[in-house]
């Protein structure tokens, strides 16, 4: 079984059922995978000894009843894990070891998983590149001069790579979809509300979501099973019977009415990205499925909109990074108040600072109205953009991303030209709804390009269906060469 | 409108975070920017636009007030960078 690790997580489920690999024997393939993954730069922490400890005990005692029965995941370092080391990209929490675990990471463990390591992200999850983190930048396997989309680029780069057979990440801003993206592979962010945000380092409180990151859309419905479900730890979890997406996934969309809003062609969007949306649509229709022109007119003002409510959100969660209680403290400082600021200034990266300011001014005495108050008004318009459309659609497509993944340090001056990335994932957060990208084909270079579906609210089955019939029609493969081994 | 050097200073101490001289330069480059990125707000027209304060079609919910644990100072204090048995500890802050 010397190439199991390249299987989809549906295989391999089957291979540990019908008992052809052992939990063991998969965990020792992926560790040795990772081992020679360094140069990637996906992992901050391994978990190899527990994660070996625990394939041996499920090994001696299978559940095979179980959604991810005897399987490794590695998860975006954002998930608080109990007694492994949390850090959230930052040196601010690089010595911070949860006493808690999340609850979105304790449901998968509750389905039989268990954690292989703790994977690099940007810091605080702000970033589109994986470029911010700390721990330095993350490569995409895709190429060794290529950024893995951000800011879950560790977990998209470890998937691509065979580092582990599905993850995790978060999304508040289109931080799942661009890294999959960018990689070939199938990310999703659920509805806002459906995956507990207990025990995920906080950002942008009223944007993050997690959500799995997979090689197929089976996959993805099986890991967002696993994940997904009413937690009364956080007080925005939506109550509601729990479903069953992975036995539920039809192909069949016939009939179904799928949206093409005329606002996501951009100035200066590569003409392959134009043909990847057509050859989507055709798809679709092709399908059975029928395609109505739709507009969404406040779609140009959801990245200003984000730039004022993310950075505002942050700017109060971040407060509580002072150097007391948990995480890096600065030894420098006459008083109290001198070390707070240089505790902060020293364990935050300048791109967090950046919207920690962007932020503490758009809600400073003054200016509340202008900025802030202003973009709670335009993020209701953007919403009812996305109400009105869902009247007359089941589903949304749209292109993931305005371009393939970019090289190494080609944004990182700047900061306006790396959040234009997000242009076609932020209005999705804003408006609370679910999202879907695909791997759809490749551009000129060979980068993978991906395609976006949006869903109503809670309408994840939909979506997943639409993906479903896309992927087996599409026939895109992510043939990567592992060029870092 | 646009940030000067001394708002951007004032704004940092707000946000208790030191600046270094060395770089008020860029941070006011690269802050103007994303304001001016961020004033296309300015072109709609939003008089009579309720705020969109909740993505949720639910209230939040309330709880009874009542302790759901305790008898964790131990847990709490593990992660302190400076404590004492019981307590966080901090610079000195009254003489």
């Amino acid at each position: 079984m010397s190439n199991i690790t390249n299987q989809s997580l549906s295989e391999i489920l089957e291979s540990i059922k019908s008992k052809k690999i052992s939990s063991l024997e998969l965990t020792q393939a992926y560790i040795k995978n990772i081992e020679n993954a360094k140069k990637l730069n996906a992992f901050v922490t391994t978990t190899f000894d527990q994660a070996l400890e625990y394939a041996k005990k499920f090994d001696n005692k299978p559940n095979n009843e179980q959604l991810l029965s005897g399987i490794p995941l590695a998860v975006k370092d954002l998930f608080c894990t109990e007694n492994v080391k949390t850090t959230a990209g930052s040196n601010i929490l690089n010595n911070f070891i949860p006493s808690y675990e999340s609850t979105v990471t304790k449901n998968l463990w509750n389905n039989g998983a268990f954690l292989l390591g703790k994977l690099n992200c940007d810091e605080f999850a702000m970033g589109s590149s994986n470029e911010t983190s700390f721990f330095g930048n993350v490569i995409n396997p895709i190429g060794d001069h290529l950024v893995p989309g951000g800011s879950s680029g560790g977990s998209s780069s470890a998937l691509a790579a065979d580092l582990t057979p599905a993850t995790i990440g978060t999304d508040t801003g289109g931080s799942i979809r661009q890294p999959a993206s960018f990689t070939g592979t199938v990310g999703l962010k659920p509805t806002y509300g459906l995956c507990s945000r207990w025990g995920i380092v906080a950002f942008a409180s009223s944007l993050d979501q997690a959500g799995p990151m997979t090689k197929t859309v089976n996959d993805c419905s099986i890991m967002l099973e696993a994940m997904s479900g009413f937690d009364d730890k956080d007080s925005t979890s939506i109550n509601k019977k729990k479903e069953t997406y992975s036995k539920n996934l039809k192909d069949n969309i016939k009939g179904l009415k799928i949206g093409i809003p005329k606002e996501y062609r951009v100035d200066n969007m590569p003409k392959e990205i134009d043909e990847l949306w057509e050859k989507g649509k055709k798809i679709l229709k092709d399908l059975g499925a029928q395609l109505i022109d739709i507009s969404l007119p406040h779609t140009k003002y959801a990245l200003p909109t984000y730039y004022i409510v993310a950075p505002a959100e942050a700017s109060s969660n971040l407060a509580r990074y002072d150097g007391v209680r948990y995480g890096y403290r600065s030894q420098k400082g006459k008083d109290l108040i001198e070390m707070y600021e240089n505790t902060r200034s020293e364990g935050f990266g300048d791109e967090v600072k950046r919207r920690i300011l962007i932020g503490t001014y758009v809600l400073s005495s003054g200016y509340y109205d202008a900025y802030y108050l202003k973009a709670q008004k335009v993020r209701q318009l953007i919403k009812k953009d996305f109400d009105d459309s869902f009247t007359k659609v089941d589903a949304i497509l749209t292109p993931s991303t305005p371009s393939s993944a970019f090289k190494i340090g080609e944004k990182t001056n700047d900061p306006v030209s790396m959040y234009l990335n997000d242009i076609f994932t932020v209005p999705v957060n804003l408006a609370g709804l679910p999202a879907l990208s695909l791997p759809a084909g490749l551009d000129k270079q060979g980068y993978p390009l991906g395609l976006q579906l949006i869903g109503k609210a809670l309408d994840e089955q939909k979506i997943l269906n639409i993906g479903y019939a896309f992927e087996k029609n599409c026939g895109y493969k992510n043939e990567i060469k592992k060029w870092w081994s | 409108m646009s940030l000067d050097k001394e708002k951007i200073k004032h704004v940092a101490k707000l946000a208790r975070i030191s600046v270094d001289e060395a770089k008020v330069d860029s941070l006011t480059k690269d802050l103007n920017s994303i304001f001016k990125f961020i004033e296309q707000l300015n072109e709609l027209n939003t008089d009579k636009v309720e705020p969109l304060t909740s993505i949720l079609n639910q209230s939040l919910r309330s709880r009874k007030d009542q302790i759901s644990d305790g008898k964790i100072r131990e847990k709490i204090l593990k992660n302190s960078p400076k404590k004492n048995e019981e307590f966080f500890v901090v610079p000195k802050v009254v003489e």
